[in-house]
């Protein structure tokens, strides 16, 4: 068990961590998510006693991290990537020298070594090692004590896919056995894979503090998506049924408030032909983007793309949800940018009418 | 779409790990720096080069001398070691400093604080390690240069002499590297506390010999003494003057001064963010 109070990290005039407080349980994984500059680091880093808050308190079980004699067999933590090791020794002697400080066995090094896959250049200086690598070597600096308590900043930065699948398994894994899993990511559609629960924050301030299942519950929209060639006439049956459909370009429509089992039953009865028909649900990743839009700080722009949807002035030339854009059927509902402003739009839009 | 996957973790269950948990000490931190110190590069090329400038320089001045004139004017002939001490002592600083700022350079530091939260033990343990590797190979290798000098030139030194050319210098070098180790720990960069250390070394004896004003005699005279070079030279010496250091003198100050350094290390560490 982490508790966090009131914690607070002051950068000069900038502040990092605003107030965090919040309790990480043991036997669950803990996802902590937010926008590059959220100060997800930072907040590890003081949990791991390596910076100083300027105000308030991280207990360990009831303990300050200072007070842990073998923090390892206790907490394993895997730093920012690439940034925890040095170079210039090799990953065996890099981690035999952690396993020392701690009174951990060296067989136990060549153990972790195996379990992540960096047996064959053990002897290898770290320094040559891609990425991938380095994360790999980091999280086994992270196992080494075989600790109850785990905790992982963006664990998934810089592996392939088969990496990524592996250290999700690996994350399953270590909370079903009943450690203390905290992870940092800016990715909400892999933490709705790993994570029981939620903690967003948004330039160093708590925006949620929420189990996954019922943020899911709360920020996904259902929707049912339709295209057919009478078009008036599905609108007239489904204004006559009271159902409001938003019109989402090349003659899609999308349904709040109704089964794809109604609709299709409605249409069969009105003889309506379809073109096609499916249930939707907006991603996760959206509503995470809304909740953080507010707080994200450093905003990319490309030309003539608007990422903020505040800011993008409606109907602007190629603004998002401008006539001349027209919606691209087929494509997934997790979409960074144009998509998301276009339901933003629609949304509100259907709110006025 | 995807299925958000729910892992079903048995909330409250704890991890117990079949690794015993064993009470650790300073000798663990040393283990663990005496891994670390061994596993890097720098440590053999800083200390290769030392030895090699040490026996090198001391063996050519020991041969050049004895070819030339062997009257070394009351002097004893294990001084002839103090060119190669002198540059040696300079590989020494160079890993005094790396020691610590290459952990601080490679973010290292933060993996070993993490695995070691007591800063004291850590800095502690790195200064050991540190100050009696330099201090066994610089003792030894001043001892089997001083024999072989010995045997080039000719002369019998005391063993007051002998004492303070092996073990006094060893003493010295080592607390020499410990004061680089600090200076190491209080900059955190590598290239400027080299470049301070070097500039402790060197600035005095520079400035003493621009300073030509006789008013300022003294100064020049207090700045040339106190140098490393003269107090390394001081140890060899067994003349005793009547001002500046004089026998062991050299080694209480730099002792002192190390140890204040060290002190100032420690207390910044305690406090700052790594
Ligand atoms: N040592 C430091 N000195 C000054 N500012 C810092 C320092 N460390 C972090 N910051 C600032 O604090 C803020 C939070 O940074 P932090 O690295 O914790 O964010 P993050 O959530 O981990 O971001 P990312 O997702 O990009 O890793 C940033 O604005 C950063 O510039
Ligand atoms: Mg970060």
């Amino acid at each position: 068990m982490i508790e966090l109070e009131g914690l607070t990290k002051h950068f000069g005039a900038k502040v990092a961590v605003d107030h965090l407080s919040f309790t990480v349980r043991p036997g669950v994984v803990t996802g902590f998510l937010g926008p590059n500059g959220a100060g997800k680091s930072t907040t590890m880093r003081m949990m791991l006693d390596l910076d100083n808050p300027t105000s308030g308190t991280v207990r360990i079980d009831g303990r300050h991290y200072r007070d842990l004699a073998e923090p390892l067999k206790y907490i394993g933590a895997l730093l920012e990537a690439s940034k925890a090791m040095h170079g210039g020794r090799s990953a065996y002697n890099n981690l035999l020298c952690l396993a020392q400080s701690n009174r951990i066995p060296a067989s136990r090094v060549r153990e972790v070594l195996d379990l992540v896959g960096l047996t064959a250049v053990a002897r290898k200086k770290s320094k040559g090692f891609s990425l991938g690598m380095n994360q790999r070597l980091g999280i086994a600096s992270a196992l080494l004590g075989d600790p109850e308590i785990l905790m992982f900043d963006e664990p998934v930065n810089g592996l392939d896919p088969e990496g990524i699948h592996w250290i999700r398994n690996l994350m399953k894994q270590l909370a079903a056995e009943g450690r203390t899993i905290f992870v940092s990511s800016h990715l909400m559609s892999e933490m709705a894979l790993t994570a029981d629960h939620l903690i967003v924050i948004g330039q160093g301030k708590l925006l949620a503090d929420t189990s996954m299942a019922d943020f899911i519950q709360e920020n996904s929209r259902s929707y049912v998506r339709m295209r057919s060639p009478q078009r008036e006439r599905v609108l007239d049956v489904l204004r006559a049924e009271g159902l409001a459909a938003v019109e989402a370009g090349s003659g899609v429509l999308e349904i709040d408030g109704a089964t794809a089992e109604q609709i299709g039953e409605l249409a069969a009865r009105h003889q309506i032909t379809l073109h096609e028909l499916s249930a939707q649900r907006a991603s996760l990743e959206e509503a995470f983007m809304q909740m953080t839009a507010a707080s994200v700080e450093y905003h990319a722009h490309a030309a003539g793309e608007h990422k903020v949807p505040a800011k993008a002035p409606p109907g602007a030339p190629g603004a998002p949800g401008a006539p001349d854009q027209p919606g691209q059927p087929g494509q997934p509902a997790v979409q960074w940018g144009r998509s998301y402003e276009e339901r933003r739009r629609r949304r509100s839009s259907r709110k006025g009418a | 779409m995807t299925t958000p996957y729910q892992q079903q973790g048995a909330p409250g269950a704890s991890y117990t790990s079949p690794i015993p948990v064993r009470n650790t000490h300073l000798g663990d931190a040393l283990a663990s720096e005496w891994t670390k110190i061994r596993s890097v590069r720098s440590t053999m090329w800083t200390l290769g080069v030392m030895i090699v400038l040490m026996v090198g320089l001391g063996l050519l001045t020991a041969s050049l001398v004895a070819a030339a004139d062997p009257d070394l004017e009351g002097q004893s002939v294990l001084s002839l070691g103090f060119s190669g001490v002198l540059l040696g002592s300079i590989c020494v600083m160079t890993l005094g400093v790396l020691t610590i700022s290459s952990e601080f350079g490679t973010g290292m530091i933060r993996t070993t604080l993490t695995a070691c939260p007591s800063r004291g033990r850590v800095l502690a343990a790195k200064a050991i390690v540190f100050f009696l590797l330099v201090f066994t190979l610089t003792t030894v290798t001043t001892a089997i240069v001083g024999a072989l000098q010995v045997g080039i030139v000719g002369g019998e030194p005391s063993g007051e002499d002998w004492f303070r050319a092996t073990v006094g210098v060893g003493l010295y070098v080592a607390a020499l590297g410990l004061l680089a180790l600090a200076v190491g720990a209080l900059i955190r960069h590598s290239a400027g506390a080299i470049t301070i250390m070097i500039g402790v070394m060197l600035l005095p004896l520079v400035v003493a010999i621009f300073m030509f004003s006789e008013s300022l005699r003294d100064v020049q005279e207090a700045l040339f003494q106190y140098s490393i070079p003269n107090q390394i030279g001081v140890l060899y010496d067994s003349a005793v003057t009547t001002s500046g250091p004089t026998g062991w003198q050299p080694l209480w100050i730099v002792m002192g001064v190390t140890a204040v350094a060290m002190a100032g290390a420690f207390a910044l560490l305690r406090t700052r963010d790594v």
